[in-house]
């Protein structure tokens, strides 16, 4: 079958396995060959090729929930749950993720794979910090339990380690008790970067931070943006404030025509937007999934960016340097002429102890562009903008990053390989991200 | 509600179940393998089931259908909803070459099925309501070449159900007869996928939804049913040289 990240870029031919239960995948992986390669892939929401390679293992039938512990907030699960179902069931009890990413598509297997993180990482960190154990089948067919007590150094490795490990079958979270599943939003308009960052640094005790940013305003305007703070509202009634309502939205059947998306259309809406919340209340209660998942009510809104796909560029800079560096980002791009549809500015909290993850101190920045030739070096040159301000990009989104740029911002790796050498010394565990990285092969 | 399934963990009965669990309800599950049995039965409940008990049973043993039964009713104490899910998809070619593969295949998807009816018929005439649906298959709206036997199988239930809905009319029970198109599970691992497959759980959808409405003949999804009207109408003697 064809097989794509969420990005829709790069494409490949790969086989789909779905094992009907962890003794089928064990089974499966103890019968492969010294030479074969296979990458374990969750919901496909990581938008390059870190799920991609000739055979793909899915969690599609590993979607058990194995025990919800309400005494302690602790629910175990399957690796193919997804965070969705999660909180469907939890939510009516008053718990609640104290991780979300932007969608809630993603499987459990897939968020501690690559480590996620959400709009509170600057208080709560990433998702991996709230995973109390995991267990995987290593590439000898061997079922292993890993946790901060119990093997550690596989632990460190499996959190963020992007499926090299070993196949993820189960996990344990923590879950955070809520007031109420709704959210009061405060929005707050910042004219340019430094107001922007301003508003951030004043608000740093806000439990959800993220900012909106028009990536096509320039000059005294550049990095004109809207602060969205959020804090779960208090209950006013038990019964109806942990009701949770799914949205179901819009779909894109097909892919648009690319030439929809263009510096005119971009420029337009960025602009038009920015008048819209400017001219909007600043407070306002809005429901989890509004808040949490605005782009979930467009099913398919990938294929938005045509045929050809997309490519995600998401990178973190220290703070001493991230205004500078996000400002000749933004810059450079604007000088080549090209634009970001949607573009997300964040800060990130304390890096953790897990070896590939990404978030570090700093500010975070997530832009995306429509694949086309022209793009590729202009990527290559923020790589350098990046590299210089001591930042890296997220893998979770990477379908072109140089092993070079890898090697040199996450200072990590080598741990990493001598850990997977030991688990996986065959490679059987690789895809065709981590093969461009030099992590396998 | 009250609600047993038959063939528990199979895909389209696990998308099931998984609703009536959230809905609340409490469940009895009937399948072979008691590790898959108490797997599943720890997800209904963490997904909100009342209760959640379950009895081991390997469908094909017959003499042992109305025993399991009693058992769940005592279990639920009454039932508003029987769900029959299970059934296995045959290799064509061996179970032409070899009767007893057809035998053991028809046993499975048919015989066992007519088993079951016939011990729960009874008990549903007693409570005087509730709801028997049974997954057959489109396969078993006419003969094709490629699953004829698994077909013969399936509308050997269709046919008997029809009869078995106007038996049951004058006690409250209705019987629902679902027909699932292709569906991308376990079973059909090894056909490569395409527009027309869909997932367990989209079927289960529409099978809570049919029996809240009292269908009778339901295909999953509803265009299943436009595909069957033209396949049916296709006269012998052209069909008899199709090979789909």
């Amino acid at each position: 079958m064809e097989a794509m990240g969420w990005g829709r870029y790069p494409k490949t031919t790969a086989e789909l396995i779905q094992p009907a239960d962890s003794q089928a995948l064990q089974k499966f992986i103890a019968s492969q060959k010294k030479s074969a390669s296979c990458i374990g892939r969750g919901s496909g929401r990581s938008y390059g090729d870190s799920a991609l390679a000739e055979q793909l293992v899915s969690s599609r039938f590993l979607d058990n929930f194995l025990e919800l512990d309400q005494q302690q907030n602790v629910l175990r699960c399957g690796a193919g749950v997804k965070l969705g179902d999660i909180l469907k069931i939890c939510i009516p009890r008053g718990l609640f993720l104290p991780v979300l990413p932007g969608t809630k598509a993603v499987s459990v297997g897939g968020a501690i794979a690559a480590d996620v993180h959400g709009k509170n990482h600057h208080l709560d960190g990433s998702f991996c910090s709230h995973v109390k154990s995991i267990s995987l089948v290593l590439a000898s067919g061997e079922l292993v339990t890993c946790s901060e007590q119990e093997n550690p150094e596989l632990f460190r490795a499996t959190c963020s380690g992007m499926g090299l490990t070993g196949i993820i079958i189960e996990a344990t979270l923590s879950l955070d008790s809520i007031p109420s599943s709704s959210i009061n939003q405060r929005s707050l308009i910042a004219n340019n970067l430094a107001e922007c960052f301003e508003h951030i640094e004043d608000n740093a005790d806000s439990k959800y931070s993220v900012a909106w940013l028009d990536c096509l305003a320039t000059n005294k305007n550049l990095g004109r943006s809207v602060l969205y703070l959020g804090e779960h509202a208090a209950s006013k009634n038990r019964k109806t404030d942990t009701l949770y309502r799914e949205r179901s939205g819009l779909g894109i059947p097909f892919s648009a025509p690319s030439f929809l998306l263009n510096k005119t259309t971009m420029s337009a809406f960025n602009a038009s937007y920015f008048g819209a919340q400017k001219r909007k209340k600043s407070s306002t209660t809005l429901r989890c999934d509004n808040y949490f998942f605005p782009l979930d009510s467009i099913s398919n809104w990938n294929r938005l960016y045509g045929s050809k796909g997309f490519l995600q560029y998401q990178f973190v800079i220290p703070s001493e340097g991230a205004l500078e560096g996000i400002t000749s980002v933004l810059e450079k791009i604007s000088e080549k002429g090209k634009g970001s549809f949607l573009t997300v500015l964040k800060k990130f909290g304390e890096a953790n102890e897990n070896l590939l993850s990404f978030p570090q101190s700093g500010y975070t920045l997530t832009l995306d562009f429509k694949n086309e030739p022209a793009l590729f070096p202009l990527l290559e040159e923020l790589d350098r903008i990046v590299l210089a301000h001591d930042g890296r990009l997220y893998l979770a989104k990477d379908a072109r990053m140089s092993m070079e740029v890898f090697k040199a911002s996450y200072p990590n790796w080598e741990r990493f390989m001598s850990i997977k050498n030991k688990v996986d010394p065959d490679n059987l565990f690789a895809s065709l991200q981590s093969n461009r990285l030099g992590l396998t092969q | 509600m009250k609600v047993l399934i038959i063939g528990a963990t199979s895909a389209i009965a696990k998308a099931s179940a998984r609703i009536y669990a959230e809905l609340g309800c409490s469940l009895h599950l009937i399948a072979r393998r008691e590790d898959q049995l108490e797997l599943l039965a720890n997800d209904l409940l963490v997904r909100g089931a009342t209760k959640v008990s379950h009895s081991v049973l390997d469908l094909n043993k017959f003499a042992k259908h109305g025993k399991t039964l009693d058992a769940a009713f005592t279990e639920l104490g009454s039932v508003d909803i029987a769900l029959i899910c299970h059934g296995s998809l045959p290799n064509q070619e061996k179970v032409e070459q070899s009767f007893k593969q057809a035998q053991k295949e028809i046993n499975t998807n048919g015989i066992s099925v007519i088993s079951l009816l016939t011990e729960l018929a009874p008990k549903f005439i007693e409570q005087q309501q509730g709801t028997i649906a049974v997954i057959t298959s489109v396969a078993g709206d006419r003969g094709r070449q490629p699953n004829f036997v698994y077909g013969a199988a399936k509308s050997l239930v269709s046919t008997y159900l029809q009869g078995l809905r106007g038996k049951l009319l004058a006690h409250s029970v209705n019987i629902v007869d679902i027909r699932p198109g292709l569906v991308d599970s376990p079973m059909t691992a090894q056909f490569p996928k395409g527009p027309l497959w869909s997932s367990p759980e989209r079927i289960a959808q529409k099978i809570v939804k049919s029996i809240r409405r009292g269908s009778h003949t339901v295909y999953a999804p509803g265009y299943w049913r436009v595909i069957m009207f033209v396949v049916s109408a296709i006269p012998e003697f052209v069909f008899k040289r199709l090979t789909f």
